[in-house]
Formats: structure tokens, C-alpha cells, sequence
């Protein structure tokens, strides 16, 4: 596969999350796994999330957030992406999504009602995502 | 004796100095009137005339190399995908280039925004938009509205690389040039290419554009744009050569009389610890502050730094300073005649030089985390630089340009900038950083050998010899 036929994915963490090792081994899964990966890192914004997306035209964004505040910082990041023009994009979370005692189960539905195509919880291995991407993004 | 001519076709002036190849040192400057609107020819012969009297005659040049910012300078527009990525990159490779930017657009072109851009007049277009492998609609898009508009100027194209053969094809009737992805990655920074396209451009076309060329039996060659000629004048001083040490890090600032210019030539690196954000910086930095100028653009310096302050600054009544500034800004080549003008001017550079240098230098910011407060930078760290140079003809008339520069230092009063702290302060008395640019093509070592022993050192300079200087 050339780089110019690679499939491009943005990774970071969102918001004021200083968290890096779980994005990075996912980054690194990735890339191992053939796609081509434009890693944000730590404490990114949403809107650079965004950004990056357009100029580079990935076709999914997978955030990380692991201090429980990705609820609220991701707030928005669909209509961020359908301001942008990247209504299609394929969107993921993943981390310490919140803190507190909310079941799973309720946790994945507020992710996917914020326009989240998934939600992963903790313990997640990059394996299980690199299926879900397989299955999810249209065939190229 | 080796000698060389270098000459600047300046917006107002035509500048010469000749120089002594062998003896580094300056034979002689000569100045005429800027006539690239009628005849280019007559300012030069004045301005060699000039020389000429200075000098006793003069030697034969070896090389005889210009720089011009004449007839407008090289009036550039710029286009990219988002504005802080792909856009922003463009914005800088023209700035390197030493463009006059007169116009910078993102996303995809307007009905409007090409009628904008026409009534621009731009010299050339700068069109860039996608990573390397990455959003090539937009650029293409861009490349079709421009194709489809009367825009008759030369376009560089230094976009996604994908997208080049397209472009080429929609571009065909136009004058293009391609090169490399200003951004090839997301937030990979690669302005080389396209500032050298721009200034193969520039030779080829731009001189002769602008009438220029009429004055080629005077010269061997109209290299670039002067702010470019400048930039190279202090990267040479910055990094020297094999065997002669530079000066190392350091910044430029030019406070002229429409804009305030400012160079700065360091990594900028973040310091241990600080997460740097945004846009990777360029080592070799040009900003150009449309808003503070001396005297075409003196009212906005003056509202930047309020009334009251540049009275305080100048020992005035405000009521005097604004009378001041209205004189400056209805007679714009007017020279201080009083010692109320001088400080008056001395105030203007100092807030031109603090405000200018402010936003060439990057900031930094405390985060708090749930895991504890971090530091995240923006911009280029240029506390640790080592010289600071001041240059144009503001400061080198100012009675006391070290007062001015020292303006461009860290100020406990703005804690987060990261302004150089504690550099060696140089002034360009000679105006010689542009001909040292341009000299540095041809003999590197004689324009490195030149700069170093013509610039004053603003910190050991006696008394007395400010005095007579001023």
C-alpha cells in the first residue's frame, strides 16, 4: 500500500486530558495495521480534531479522553464535523468516557446520541477497534 | 581593488552602497529618487551620480546585484484549505519570500472572493490547500475558479501533491509553477520550495513586470524582493559560515515608515516541559505588521498603544502628540525639524518596536489538568536569543535607537511572552543587512565579513559616540 492510497485516521486526546499512553499504543496499532495516522496527541481541542480531518481528508476521528470529562468536551464534535463538511466521517470515543456509577450500557448511548458511531469502553484492546474500522469504513 | 554595487529599488528611494571586496569594507552609499513609475533609469543615474560624488569616482564593479520593493513591492495573494493549516503555511512562504501579502483566503473561492482578488492586482497568486495524499477537492476547486477568472498573473501552485497534474491541466492557459506541498503532513511546515518558486517567479517575470529590467545595462541581476534580500542578509549574520562564527539566534526589527517588519532567525524551540500548539514555526520567520508604520500608518500605532501613552513616552501634552500625528500622517516623508518631533518620532518606533515584537514571538499559557497544571507554547520561545538587530531608517536617525530596541525585550509586565531576554542589541547604522543578502550569493564570506564589522553594538558604544552619531 503507497502512502497515497492509505486510508488516514486522527487520533488525540481531547480536551485538558494530559493522558498520551493508551492514544499512542492505539496510534501505533494502527499505522502497523496499514492506515495512515495523524496523531494530535495530548490536550487538543475538538475543533483541531476537526481541522486536521479536513486538510488531510481522514475518512475517521477517534478521540481519547481519560479523565472523565469526555462527556462534556465532546459535546458538539458532530456538529463541529458537519459545520465542517465532514458529515460522513466515521467518529469514535474511547477512555475513562466518565466518572462516577453510570452503567456502560447508559454511557455507549449518550456517546452515540452525541453522534459517535462507537464508544469504547475501558479495557478496549486496539485489536477490537481495528475490526470495528474494517467493518465500518466504506470499502475505498 | 574587488568591489561590488548593491543596489535597492526602493518604494521611495534608490539605494546604493559599494563595497570593498578585499577590504570588507564600505566605499561609498548613494541615494536617488525611486522613478520606477516613469523611468527606472533616472533615479538609478541619479542615485550612481550620488555615489559617484561620494566616492572620488567610481571603481569597477565585479558585481552589481539588486533587491527591489519598488512599484509596490512583490504584492502577493495567498490561498489554502483551513485557515490555521495549509492557509496559514502559504501566508508564511510568502512572507519568506519577501512578499507584500495583499490577500489570504481559505476554504473554497467565492464568486466574490475572486472579484476581490482580481481587484488586488496581485503580481503572483500563491495557491496551496491538502496534505500530500490528503483533501485535493478544495485546491482543485480553487485552481478551476482561478482558471475561469481574467486573472492574468503568474500562479504557484504548492498544494497537494495528488492534485498537481489536475491543476496543471486546469490551470494551462495560465503562467504556473509547481512545487512542493507547503504542508506535505498534517502540521509538517515546508515553505523552502515555494519561497523559491516565488522568487524564480520573481526573477523571471516580475523584474520585467514592473519595468525594472529597463535599468539592466546598471546591473547584473535583480535577485529578490528587498524584505528577502534582508532575511538573507540575517540568516547569513545568524548562522556564519564554515570557519567564521555568526552571531547566532537572533531577531530583526525594521520599524519603516508604512509597515514594521520583523526577521526572526532561531529554532524557537519550546522550552523542557512545554507542549507546543499550533502550527509548527519556520527557523528563518518573517511578520510584517501592516498597522504600524511610522508615518503612512502612525494613527494605528497610536491607537495600538493609546494617546496618553505615546505622550507620557515623548514628554508631551497629549493635545501636542495628537497635533503631532496629524502633521506626520498628512506629510508622510516629513523628518522631525524640532526636538518635539524627534520625541515624538522616538515614542512612535518605541511602540512600533514593542507591539511588532510582541506579535512575532510566540506565548505561553498554564493549563491546569486533573493530573496538575501543565505549560503549552505558542509560537517561536525566543527568550534565550543572542542579538537582536534594528535596522531601517528609523531607528539609524533615531538619537537613541538603543532606547528603541530595547523595547523588543522581555517586559515583567507581560510575563507570558516569550521576548528575548537578554541579547546583544546592534543596530544596522550602514544599511547593509539587505546588500549583505544580496552579496551572499555570489561571495558568502566577503557579505558575512562586512555585516559582522558594520554592525554597531549599541551596548559598548560610548557616550560620545552616540553623540555624534546623533
Amino acid at each position: 500500500m503507497t502512502a497515497g492510497l492509505a486510508r488516514t485516521i486522527v487520533t488525540g486526546v481531547i480536551g485538558s486530558d494530559t493522558h498520551i499512553v493508551g492514544n499512542r499504543i492505539l496510534t501505533m496499532a494502527l499505522e502497523k495495521a496499514g492506515y495512515k495516522v495523524v496523531a494530535l496527541g495530548a490536550l487538543t481541542p475538538a475543533a483541531d480534531f476537526v481541522r486536521a480531518a479536513v486538510e488531510t481528508r481522514a475518512e475517521a476521528i477517534l478521540v481519547s479522553s481519560l479523565y472523565g470529562q469526555g462527556e462534556l468536551d465532546c459535546r458538539g464534535f458532530r456538529d463541529l464535523c458537519v459545520e465542517a463538511g465532514l458529515e460522513d466521517i466515521l467518529l469514535y470515543a474511547g477512555g475513562n468516557l466518565v466518572v462516577g456509577k453510570r452503567s456502560w450500557d447508559e454511557t455507549e448511548e449518550t456517546f452515540l446520541k452525541m453522534g459517535f458511531d462507537r464508544a469504547a469502553p475501558p479495557g478496549t484492546r486496539a485489536e477490537t477497534v481495528l475490526e470495528w474500522l474494517a467493518r465500518d469504513l466504506s470499502p475505498a | 581593488m574587488s568591489a561590488a554595487l548593491l543596489i535597492d529599488f526602493g518604494s521611495t528611494y534608490t539605494k546604493l552602497r559599494a563595497v570593498d571586496l578585499e577590504r570588507r569594507r564600505i566605499i561609498g552609499a548613494g541615494q536617488g529618487p525611486s522613478t520606477v513609475a516613469s523611468d527606472v533609469m533616472l533615479g538609478m543615474k541619479a542615485a550612481l551620480g550620488d555615489l559617484e560624488r561620494h566616492c572620488g569616482g567610481l571603481p569597477r564593479f565585479r558585481h552589481r546585484l539588486a533587491s527591489s520593493s519598488a512599484a509596490g513591492g512583490l504584492r502577493m495573494v495567498t490561498i489554502g484549505l483551513v485557515r490555521e493549516l495549509t492557509a496559514e503555511a502559504a501566508r508564511q512562504a510568502a512572507l519568506g519570500a519577501g512578499a507584500k501579502l495583499v490577500g489570504s483566503f481559505a476554504y473554497r473561492l467565492t464568486a466574490a472572493d475572486l472579484a476581490q482578488i482580481a481587484a488586488l492586482r496581485p503580481d503572483i497568486v500563491l495557491l496551496a490547500g491538502g496534505t500530500d495524499g490528503g483533501n485535493s477537492e478544495v485546491v482543485l476547486h480553487n485552481a478551476a475558479a482561478l482558471a475561469s477568472g481574467a486573472l492574468e498573473c503568474p500562479i504557484v501552485f504548492a498544494g497537494n501533491r495528488d492534485a498537481a497534474d489536475d491543476a496543471r491541466r486546469l490551470l494551462a492557459a495560465k503562467a504556473l509553477a509547481c512545487t512542493e506541498n507547503v504542508m506535505p503532513a498534517f502540521n509538517v511546515l515546508n515553505v523552502e520550495p515555494a519561497r523559491a518558486a516565488i522568487r524564480q517567479v520573481f526573477i523571471e517575470r516580475i523584474v520585467h513586470a514592473k519595468g525594472i529590467d529597463r535599468a539592466a545595462a546598471e546591473f547584473d541581476a535583480v535577485l529578490m524582493p528587498t524584505p528577502a534580500a534582508v532575511l538573507e542578509g540575517a540568516r547569513l549574520v545568524a548562522d556564519g559560515l564554515p570557519g567564521i562564527r555568526g552571531l547566532g539566534d537572533l531577531l530583526v526589527v525594521d520599524p519603516g515608515g508604512a509597515t514594521t517588519d520583523v526577521h526572526s532567525v532561531a529554532s524557537g524551540e519550546p522550552a523542557p516541559g512545554a507542549i507546543p500548539q499550533g502550527l509548527p514555526e519556520p527557523r528563518v520567520k518573517r511578520t510584517v505588521e501592516g498597522d504600524l508604520g511610522m508615518r503612512h500608518n502612525a494613527a494605528t500605532i497610536v491607537a495600538a498603544a493609546g494617546l496618553e501613552a505615546i505622550a507620557r513616552d515623548a514628554g508631551l501634552e497629549p493635545a501636542r502628540a495628537g497635533a503631532l500625528l496629524a502633521q506626520v500622517s498628512a506629510d508622510v516623508e516629513r523628518l522631525p525639524a524640532s526636538a518635539e518631533e524627534t520625541a515624538f518620532d522616538q515614542a512612535l518606533a518605541r511602540a512600533a518596536v514593542k507591539i511588532a515584537v510582541r506579535r512575532h514571538c510566540g506565548t505561553t499559557e498554564t493549563v491546569y489538568t486533573t493530573t496538575g497544571s501543565v505549560t503549552v507554547q505558542r509560537g517561536k520561545d525566543l527568550s534565550r536569543i543572542d542579538a537582536v538587530i534594528g535596522t531601517g531608517g528609523a531607528l539609524v536617525a533615531s538619537p537613541d535607537p538603543r532606547a528603541v530596541l530595547r523595547m523588543a525585550l522581555a517586559d515583567p509586565a507581560e510575563p507570558l511572552a516569550l521576548r528575548p531576554r537578554a541579547p546583544r542589541l546592534l543596530l544596522d547604522r550602514e544599511y547593509l543587512l539587505y546588500a549583505c543578502g544580496l552579496l551572499q550569493s555570489v561571495e558568502p564570506q566577503a557579505a558575512l565579513e562586512l555585516a559582522l564589522g558594520h554592525l554597531a553594538d549599541l551596548d559598548h558604544e560610548t557616550a560620545r559616540e552616540r553623540a555624534r552619531h546623533a
